[in-house]
């Protein structure tokens, strides 16, 4: 009989954090999978009312360390919105440079220290770096170099201070960039080697269906704008997207679930990479021939592979846009308060990041509600485990399970919190 | 390094001497202090092989929080099952370190311990079902704490700083400069003076390199009060600027709004003035 035991879960206001895994086994099958994410609620949507504007990029980019530009670029998009402001070209095109950065260093960190010893039966990344510190150091150069990126615009990688609403409080000088582009340029053989690695590695099988769902604008490959797509024929603006999902609570996580018209979806790298394939340039793509793999890719395993060929793509990008002319006029928009909601969707390193701010005539927030790519993604994360481990048998040593668990809940990113070995699987045998 | 009666001997380690004892945790937070740990790219593969790295659960380890020589701990206190675990590792623990506002000051978070009315509910259909605490809290209102390193985020090289001298048993020299030193050093010109933009510089922590003066913005206080900091005088000054009341209690009751000096000061504005 099944044991429905209940979990005391301090859980978080729905982003990423600390999780526990409880699977019950019932006669060779498994009966249920709960996904606890466990970080205590931060209330955030409660701290916002109240507070001005500008506060908002600096207090949402505390959301999460690993994007907080994704939270300060959503934000300011939104509030911009909001407030019928148009900050043009410039402004945009350092805002898609930020979020360049960040996608570098956010995809390096979790291939690098999280997911990858997975694939290569290392416990963690310190022992992988005692075997093999070359490849190891290669990811961190790439790190540091979306970490650079960050702070050419914002001074640091965590917690940046340069977006406002309107756009930047300056732009970098003529120097800086330069200096950062040339860095850059020379480091795009690492990511090509990086992507030739991540294509080579041995992915166990997996051939789910899932929807994918991802931006889609004019922007090109998406980032901080378009409408939100699917490759199931979705096409919503923004401003819809929260009368189609429904988000609930479950008893065993503060992190909600969210469902897109009833069904799970996928958000993040892989579910861009198999919408947007086509404009990922030829030529990265070409490190990937030899392997075989192919997106779009119903094998969540390449997701790993996803975020190294974004990270290729994203340097590219990064270059061009540095390479560009030198910003000309102001490096904001004044900001005039109207009342009115703001609603903006980005695509953060995760996937799908969308806000809502209701705002007041004096510039205050009334009521915010952010939805992040974590808990889009928690409802199809549950339904891998069932399946994937039922396919690869459950009468195996609890250790074999749980590797094979975390690695699946790895596949996803899940806002990253502790996404390296953060799992406490409890097996429940009830066959007996 | 000896550490009588708390570092033990490695399994089936060649070395004569035991590894100091690390552990890395996290309470309510965003992360971004231990990456400070992560992205320290090479030196945290050295550190990892100077000592041992006993628990960090973002970076792998998940060893038992006993026998520790040095722990680091990011988050803020808001849940009973996070309340137990810190009493016991500081029974653990030679040196119990926080590491960011959340774990030094109660962090952003905190700004819901001003807030009336049930928080929670009005988020979560089930409340009942959440472990969670009334207020955020440092962890030093319910522990002795050894070293608390401000800053939201903090920096790689308050970590290493730190654990250079907590590796050899002492203690490191605490950072007392104001931002606006730290302006003054790095030849910025001060934003309050040039543009009339309202600044905390003068009554934070530095540690971060004076980064918001360098963008042409005012200081936010992400490192906290510093030492006998005149937050009156310069609420007075932010009231010169044209500032409002509620605007210079925000200012206060921000990324630190828990730390003693700004609630205090922050709060006298509250309600329309100064009382003064």
């Amino acid at each position: 009989m099944s044991e429905d035991r209940l979990l005391r879960i301090p859980v978080m206001a729905r982003v990423e954090g600390k999780g526990a895994l409880e699977v019950t086994l019932r006669e060779g099958r498994i009966g249920e999978v709960r996904l606890s994410i466990f970080e205590p609620p931060r209330l955030f949507e409660k701290i916002l009312e109240g507070r001005e504007f500008r506060e908002v990029p600096d207090i949402v980019a505390r959301i999460c360390g690993i994007c907080p530009a994704a939270y300060q670029i959503t934000s300011v998009l939104a509030i911009e919105k909001g407030f019928g402001m148009v900050p043009g070209e410039e402004i945009t095109r350092f805002r898609r440079i930020l979020a360049c950065g960040e996608w570098i260093s956010s995809h390096s960190l979790h291939i690098h220290l999280l997911a990858a010893p997975d694939f290569l039966g290392y416990p963690d990344a310190m022992e992988w770096g005692r075997h093999d510190p070359q490849t190891l150091r290669r990811g961190f150069e790439l790190h540091a170099l979306g970490n650079a990126l960050m702070s050419l615009l914002g001074g640091r990688p965590v917690h940046p201070v340069g977006a406002c609403v309107g756009g930047f409080f300056r732009f970098p000088s003529r120097q800086e960039t330069k200096a950062l582009a040339e860095r850059i340029r020379a480091a795009l053989p690492l990511a090509s080697a990086l992507v030739r690695w991540a294509a080579d590695l041995d992915y166990p099988e997996s051939d789910r269906a899932f929807t994918s769902v991802c931006l889609q604008g004019a922007g090109g490959y998406p980032m901080n704008e378009g409408r939100i797509v699917s490759d199931r024929g979705h096409d919503l603006d923004p401003a819809d997207f929260e009368f189609r999902i429904r988000e609930f609570q479950v008893p065993h996580s503060t992190a909600f679930h969210s469902l897109l018209d009833g069904e799970p979806y996928l958000v993040g790298p892989l579910a861009r990479l198999n919408i947007h394939g086509d404009k990922i340039p030829e030529d990265i793509l070409s490190d990937v021939v030899s392997s075989g793999i192919r997106f779009p890719s119903t094998n969540m395993n390449h997701s790993l592979l996803a975020r190294a060929i974004e990270i290729h793509y994203a340097l590219r990008e990064s270059l061009s846009l540095l390479e560009g002319p030198p910003p000309a006029g102001p490096s904001f928009v004044p900001a005039e308060p109207v009342e009115g909601t703001g609603i903006a969707a980005t695509e953060a390193p995760r996937g799908i990041l969308w806000h809502r701010y209701d705002l007041a005539r004096d510039g205050l927030v009334r009521k915010a509600r952010i939805i992040p790519p974590t808990s889009q993604n928690q409802s199809l994360m549950e339904d891998d485990l069932r399946e994937s481990l039922e396919r690869a048998g459950l009468d195996r040593p609890e250790e074999a399970l749980r590797k094979d668990a975390e690695r699946i809940v790895r596949n996803y990113d899940p806002c990253i919190s502790c996404a390296t070995h953060f799992l406490d699987l409890t097996v429940h045998r009830d066959d007996g | 390094m000896t550490m009588s009666g708390s570092a033990r001997p490695e399994e089936g380690s060649k070395t004569p001497h035991p590894k100091p004892r690390i552990a890395v945790l996290k309470l309510a937070s965003c992360d971004g202090c231990q990456l400070a740990f992560l992205g320290l790219g090479d030196k945290l593969l050295e550190l990892s092989g100077q000592v041992e790295i006993v628990h960090f659960a973002e970076a792998g380890p998940l060893g038992p929080l006993t026998g520790l020589d040095i722990t680091f701990i990011e988050g803020s206190l808001s849940t009973r099952e996070d309340r137990d675990m810190v009493l016991s590792v500081r029974k653990e623990s030679r040196f119990l370190v926080t590491i960011g506002a959340c774990a030094t000051s109660g962090g952003i978070q905190a700004l819901r311990n001003l807030a009336s009315g049930p928080l929670l509910s009005s988020l979560y259909p089930s409340p009942e079902v959440i472990d969670f605490l009334d207020q955020s809290t440092p962890v030093a209102s319910l522990v002795p704490v050894d070293l608390e390193l401000w800053g939201c985020p903090v920096t790689g090289d308050q970590i290493l700083g730190s654990l250079r001298s907590l590796l050899f048993g002492a203690l490191p020299p605490v950072q007392t400069d104001k931002v606006c030193l730290e302006c003054k050093r790095r030849g910025i010109a001060c934003v309050t003076v040039t543009k009339q933009i309202p600044c905390l510089g003068p009554v934070t922590l530095t540690g971060c390199g004076a980064l918001c003066p360098s963008f042409d913005r005012g200081c936010y206080g992400c490192f906290g009060p510093a030492e006998n900091p005149e937050t009156s005088s310069l609420a007075r000054s932010f009231s010169g600027l044209g500032l409002t009341p509620s605007e210079i209690t925000r200012r206060y009751l921000f990324i630190n709004s828990n730390a003693p000096a700004f609630l205090k000061e922050g709060r006298r504005w509250q309600g329309g003035d100064s009382h003064e």
